[in-house]
């Protein structure tokens, strides 16, 4: 092919600019690291608070993103109404948990206290959202790419507002696990209870997942149907059955990651699926979408920059308020962890197939 | 394989579509409608959502009971009809019982006294075995609404949409027909009543619409061809009279319709302007950009920046001269956005893009920008439009003084936000014809084969960009002088959604297409602000509904038409 | 083609047709919705009627027809409680008078302006359309007012906002713009100070941070604090902010202590203030500081939010003991209409607001032997300012020239217990909050 000699200095430049984007960006970070730690504002045992916010945050994160990965492996869909799941979720075990809360369930057995409302959660979230995939998206399969998404977008707001129909525009508390108070010292440092238990919960969570999908028959059957719909449908795999589970058993990893925040962050409302929502699927995206474990670690990475990323970063270049943008941290990131890898930090390479 | 029994069938419909309408009651849309008429002093907004869910039990089941049985029987179907219809009013019956004995309240705030009252017609729980008699008889209708011949049947249902639309829009005729003087305004009051139509208004609406349905059905096909037949020279002319007919409808509305409706327009103009752009960077080139609104964003802080005479205000130039350097403000910006994300592809490139966006809105409205962008506290005082000269610039919070005509009312808006959006809609169709077009297609389709055709990938894309940003940037700049007033939370992420749904919903990659979308997602919401509280949940189920019925959209273009019916995707023929 | 060329042809022909029937569109309609009440009664009114003779015209009222009034706030959205409340406020006070005004329903519409000012504009927009509408309550955002009420006052229209508490719109010099404005809400130059007198005298504090959530409201409510406190010779150690949807507020928080403060202010909205408590005292460096928020907070919604953290917590609010009416029977009203308790910190501003509306009608309206009402629009605004002495739940209230009828009389008050039940701080045996200064 021949080109021109405007077009190659043209391809020149764009490289130039691509490359002065990846220098920019990392030398900004290294400043401001460098200028906060030289100013010495915070000690280690801030740091590592930092750090332990992160990933207590980063795990709820992952959780959710394994929802969106999943059916994104699956279906190349992004399910923009999974967000909202996770708030259906919340809401379940809010009503169940205030009730055991007034009998004083919750006191007498904590661990049961926690466990029957994660339980309740996730089977309500996977049931709207096998609900919510019969409706809106199965009818839909073999569309455009585009055409689930704003079907999705449409269940998205449909949920969020039927809730606020139910349960009004307010806030409700989630019940305290007064077990779940105070601190536990691990290694010298004091770490809030709820966070360990949450992380913990959340691993366990993902691990379970894991399992299923890797050393199951249905486990087996997804990851068939992810790599081709039609060759697993000749090996006998009901791909509607596969497609419908994997719904499930997304919606239900949200369910319960609904309760985990509800614990750390107290309140349930029906707008709070929005922005974690948006969180898990860059967390998703960040780790590779598609890939489980990756969602795992995009949502620990994203967990821990927001925590960790204002003060260390931006304090150091001088910019005030710098929590205001951390949001802005974390798709600074994510922009820049793809200028480094297009396809995430575990995605496979997608640059012969289209995504 | 044994084929269902009907009446079980329809006993399964009317269950179902109780559920529903159990749904409905809960989120509380019953109780607020029944405080609208749909017929003044005869029939609640809220009392014929659930009739009309009735009717739909008995409509569905009929037709289901056609599919069952093999030999077609009228009355069979019937039964099935009243059998749904009953059975759904046994749901709402049940709810009804059920809610007087216990808390129902407890956990669904909406399930309140009056909501029983609604459903009982004010007549008390000992008498609600209304309802599944209501039920049944809707139910009944519904099925024979099915059996009528098709030549009364579209009518009838074309006539029925026509009135329960007027109905729910009545407010707004209303109000339009009284400010236009006397015989207007007592026609306005025989046909509206204060929150519905008026017993005439309905018959005159109904009859009106039968008529000229049948006369259509009647006469249309001769008109048709009577067109066809034409001689070319003639079509030509009728072509003229039409557009000619079309600029005097556009020039004549704001002054008929009052502001409300010019600023409705506006606001669906400026998102026919970003639509378009999104159109060309999604629908031609297949690049989903989920930040959108950056653009949007960036066009308007331009403007405002450039023209205030608040605070923030840096050059307090005309507002003719400041939308060129927006336009290539956000031009740039394109570019900005466009470079670093060019390998990236996907829906690696919809969350990159997404990123962008909030980190625009992020910035503008930080504390650590405030000092030039406002903050949280915004940029005021943006100059109106002046044809004509501007004063001086006096001080800070003056405006400065137009010697001439202000454009400053939305009807005055209105006339630069459509021209804008008809100039660069005939842009963005030359742009599709064009070259450049058929590269973008050609990237949208494959990149690595339209790569390998000798398509330059980068200049391509980059144009997009660049391109998309430009519309974007305009329509930016035109919603600041519109609002007079600037915040970085205007600029959500929600707008982003909204234009890629307005472009999906009209068809991807059609120019009429983002119209339409724009008028159904936009326009049609911004009318509804006075069922504020279920306006978003309307929406939602519209976007669903919409995919399921035409997943092409509203106004394909030619290529995804032939695409679709060519394919599998049987929904979009079915429709 | 020519199917879809025909269809539009027909509609369009429809609709030149409505166009033609209009009379010569282009320069009589414009008058009609400017000026739309100086010719509708002349047209109108049977004859030797009420002649119109105020500067912005009348509204004329058939005697079948309800008097028409308009709410517009924030009803969709996160922030939708703040508006809902208030609007709750309104439906209260119309149920009080018996749905009925001289004699007439009320009506009462409701428009979404979205906490935004480009959906006030519209929502102003669309209320100024329609000429039926005598006076409105609203709006609930102060970003919403700026967007909107150039567009109210130059048609003629005149609004009580129960909730704006912005300085800057009831400034002196606020402009024309503003004639159709004033707010039964305090001004937050009032509150930020209160709460800067509170923490340096009443508290003792010298080293004090501010957090808010970038929100128009709290970016500038907190910065008047800043600078009361400041001014009287403290020091404002950190002045952080987070986004609005932000939950994860301990990263922010153990940056705030680095900076050691005495207490920590947040005039902020529910979601974050109940963040932001709940976990506060998890931040090492924190533990003892003093907490205060503001009347975007002084609602039992804090309690579920917060959790226990919130006892012990200072809110600045309008002082309910200076609440002269009779806030527990709205309570009790409210309670047995919407069940559960109120939203939102304003709803007794809006009852108010609604009763000063619904007081000037009675005022200026001129009602006809048949029932036909007039209300002079110009007058009807006068009348409002001229309230005096209005007795409200709220206190006695009188309006400003410049718009002001709240009656800013700040408190501070103390949660005594953080059980969202117990939330009742008009009690007079046991408030919680209960009121410490003044």
């Amino acid at each position: 092919m021949r080109t021109s000699p405007g077009e190659r200095l043209l391809d020149l430049a764009v490289s130039g600019v691509l490359w002065g984007f990846r220098i920019l960006l990392v030398a900004a970070i290294l400043i401001g690291t460098i200028a906060t730690i030289r100013a010495g504002k915070y000690t280690s045992e801030q740091w590592i608070d930092f750090v332990v916010f992160g990933i207590s945050q980063g795990s709820i994160y992952a959780l959710i993103a394994l929802g969106y990965t999943m059916v994104y492996g699956i279906l190349r869909m992004i399910n923009f109404a999974h967000g909202d799941i996770f708030m259906t979720g919340a809401f379940a075990a809010y009503f169940l948990a205030t009730w055991m809360n007034g009998t004083g369930f919750i006191d007498s057995y904590p661990i049961l206290g926690l466990l029957i409302p994660i339980l309740f959660a996730m089977i309500v979230a996977g049931g709207i959202a096998m609900l919510v995939e019969r409706i809106a998206y199965r009818p839909l399969r073999g569309a455009p790419r585009l055409v689930p998404l704003i079907s999705a977008i449409g269940a998205s707001f449909f949920l969020e507002y039927a809730f606020r129909g139910f349960f009004g525009p307010g806030v409700y508390a989630y019940p305290p696990i007064k077990a779940l108070e105070g601190e536990w010292d691990i290694l010298g440092i004091g770490i809030l209870k709820v966070q360990v238990v949450v992380a913990v919960a959340a691993f366990i969570m993902m691990a379970i997942l894991y399992s299923i999908v890797m050393f199951t028959k249905v486990g087996k059957a997804m990851r068939a149907v992810s790599e081709s719909k039609d060759t697993a449908a000749l090996m006998g795999i009901d791909v509607n059955r596969i497609i419908v589970s994997t719904f499930a058993l997304g919606a239900a990893m949200a369910g319960a990651a609904g309760v985990l925040y509800s614990l750390i962050f107290r309140q349930v409302g029906f707008f709070m699926g929005f922005t974690p929502g948006i969180k898990a699927f860059t967390a998703a995206v960040l780790g590779g979408i598609g890939n489980i474990p990756g969602a795992m670690v995009g949502g620990l990475v994203l967990g821990i920059f927001e925590s960790v990323g204002p003060s260390l970063f931006l304090e150091g270049l001088g910019i005030t308020r710098p929590y205001q943008l951390k949001d802005a941290i974390a798709y600074t990131m994510l922009v820049m962890i793809l200028l480094f890898r297009p396809s995430g930090i575990l995605g496979e390479r997608i640059t012969t197939k289209k995504a | 394989m044994k084929k269902e029994n009907f009446l079980w069938s329809a006993v399964k419909t009317g269950l179902i579509v109780g559920v529903v309408a159990i749904f409905i009651c809960f989120v509380g849309m019953v109780e607020v409608f029944s405080k609208r008429d749909v017929i003044e002093k005869l029939i609640t907004l809220g009392q014929f959502v659930l009739l009309a869910a009735m009717f739909s039990a008995g409509f569905i089941a009929s037709r289901h009971t056609s599919s069952l049985l093999e030999k077609n029987k009228p009355v069979s179907n019937l039964v099935a009809g009243l059998v749904a219809g009953l059975f759904t009013g046994l749901v709402l019956a049940l709810l009804v019982v059920v809610g007087a004995e216990v808390n129902l309240r407890a956990v669904f705030l909406n399930a309140t006294t009056t909501l029983y009252d609604v459903l009982t017609l004010d007549k008390g729980v000992g008498n609600v075995w209304i309802l599944p008699l209501i039920g049944a008889v809707a139910g009944l209708l519904g099925a024979a609404s099915l059996l009528l011949p098709q030549i009364l049947r579209r009518p009838i249902t074309q006539a029925l949409v026509f009135v329960i639309f007027m109905a729910f829009f009545s407010g707004l005729f209303r109000v339009v027909m009284i400010n236009q003087g006397s015989d207007m305004s007592k026609a306005a009051k025989y046909l509206f009543g204060q929150t519905g139509l008026t017993l005439e208004g309905t018959l005159i609406f109904f009859l009106g619409v039968i008529a000229v349905s049948m006369l259509w059905s009647y006469k249309g096909k001769d008109i048709q061809a009577g067109v066809t037949r034409l001689p070319k020279a003639g079509r030509l002319s009728l072509r003229v009279i039409v557009y000619a007919l079309i600029a005097y409808v556009a020039l004549g509305l704001p002054q008929v319709s009052g502001p409300f409706i010019a600023q409705v327009i506006v606001t669906v103009a400026l998102f026919v302007l970003m639509g378009l752009g999104l159109n060309i960077t999604l629908g031609f080139a297949g690049l989903l950009d989920l930040g959108f609104v950056a653009f949007y964003a960036i066009g308007a802080y331009t403007v405002g920046l450039l023209t205030s005479y608040g605070a923030f205000g840096l050059q307090h130039i005309p507002f003719w001269v400041a939308v060129p350097i927006a336009v290539l403000v956000a031009m740039a910006s394109g570019a900005m956005l466009g470079l670093p994300v060019l390998g990236i592809r996907g829906d690696y490139l919809a969350i990159a893009t997404l990123g962008f966006g909030e980190i625009v809105r992020l910035l503008a409205g930080s504390d650590f920008l405030a000092p030039f962008f406002g903050g949280p506290q915004g940029i005021i005082g943006i100059q109106k439009p002046c044809l004509g000269t501007l004063g001086p610039f006096i001080r800070v919070d003056v405006p400065r003084v137009c010697n001439g005509l202000e454009l400053g009312k939305p009807q005055d808006i209105y006339y630069i936000a459509v021209v804008s959006a008809v100039i660069i809609a005939f842009v963005a169709w030359r742009l599709r014809e064009s070259r450049l077009g058929r590269a973008w297609m050609a990237i949208r389709e494959d990149e690595d084969v339209a790569e390998a055709l000798g398509v330059n990938l980068i200049q391509t894309k980059l144009l997009a960009y660049m391109l998309g940003a430009a519309f974007a940037g305009l329509g930016g700049a035109i919603f600041a002088t519109l609002i007079g007033s600037i915040f970085a939370t205007s600029m959500q992420l929600i707008v982003s959604i909204n234009v890629v749904s307005l472009i999906i919903v009209g068809g991807m990659g059609s120019i009429p297409g983002v119209i339409v979308g724009a008028i159904a997602l936009i326009g049609l919401p911004e009318l509804l602000r006075e069922v504020s509280e279920f306006r978003f949940l309307l929406y939602g189920a519209t976007l669903i509904i919409m995919m399921l019925a035409k997943p092409e959209g509203l106004w394909p273009s030619q290529a995804t038409r032939r695409e679709l019916h060519h394919t599998e995707v049987e929904a979009g023929v079915k429709a | 083609m020519t199917k879809r060329l025909l269809a539009l042809l027909s509609v369009l022909v429809i609709a030149s047709m409505a166009l033609a029937a209009c009379g010569t569109p282009a320069t009589e309609a414009p008058v009609a919705t400017e000026a739309p009440a100086t010719e509708a009664p002349a047209t109108e009114a049977p004859a030797a009627a009420y002649e119109c003779t105020d500067a912005l015209g009348c509204v004329t009222i058939a005697p079948d027809e309800p008097v028409h009034i308009a709410y517009w706030g924030v009803l969709s959205g996160p922030d939708s409680s703040l508006g809902e409340d208030s609007k709750r406020g309104v439906e209260i006070a119309i149920d009080d008078k018996g749905g009925k005004i001289l004699d007439h329903d009320i009506l009462l519409t409701t428009e979404d302006a979205g906490c935004t000012p480009e959906g006030g504009a519209t929502a102003a927009t669309k209320l100024a359309t329609d000429t039926s509408i005598v006076g409105l309550i609203g709006s609930s955002c102060s970003d919403e007012t700026v967007g909107g009420i150039a567009t109210l006052t130059n048609a003629g229209l005149t609004t009580i906002s129960p909730s704006n508490t912005r300085p800057v719109l009831s400034d002196p010099a606020r402009g024309p713009d503003y004639a159709g404005y004033l707010r039964t809400a305090h001004s937050d130059a009032f509150q930020g100070k209160a709460v800067a007198e509170f923490a340096y005298n009443v508290l003792g504090a010298r080293k004090a941070a501010t957090l808010h959530d970038g929100s128009s409201y709290a970016q500038a409510l907190q910065q008047v604090f800043a600078d009361n406190f400041i001014a009287l010779g403290g020091e404002i150690v950190a002045q952080e902010a987070v986004a609005k949807d932000a939950t994860d507020m301990k990263p922010v928080l153990t940056t705030i202590a680095a900076a050691q403060p005495e207490f920590l202010y947040y005039p902020v909205f529910v979601a974050v203030g109940g963040y932001v408590t709940a976990q506060v005292r998890d931040v090492a460096g924190l533990e003892t500081v003093a907490l205060a928020g503001s009347d975007g907070i002084f609602t039992a919604d804090l309690l579920k939010g917060g959790g226990p953290n919130t006892e012990g917590m200072y809110l600045s609010s309008p002082d309910f003991s200076a609440f002269t009416g009779d806030y527990a029977g709205f309570i009790a009203k409210h309670e047995a209409k919407y069940g559960g308790s109120t939203l939102s910190t304003f709803h007794a501003h809006a009852y108010d607001a609604a009763n000063i509306l619904f007081a000037a009608l009675e005022k200026v309206a001129v009602v006809e032997a048949d029932g036909t009402i007039y209300v002079p629009r110009q007058a009807l605004r006068d009348a409002i300012y001229a309230t005096k002495d209005f007795q409200g739940i709220t206190g006695t209230l009188s309006c400003s020239p410049s718009g002001d009828c709240g009656a800013p009389v700040i408190a501070v008050y103390q949660i005594v217990n953080s059980d969202p039940a117990s939330w009742n701080p008009a009690d007079t045996a046991n408030p919680n909050p209960k009121k410490i200064y003044p």
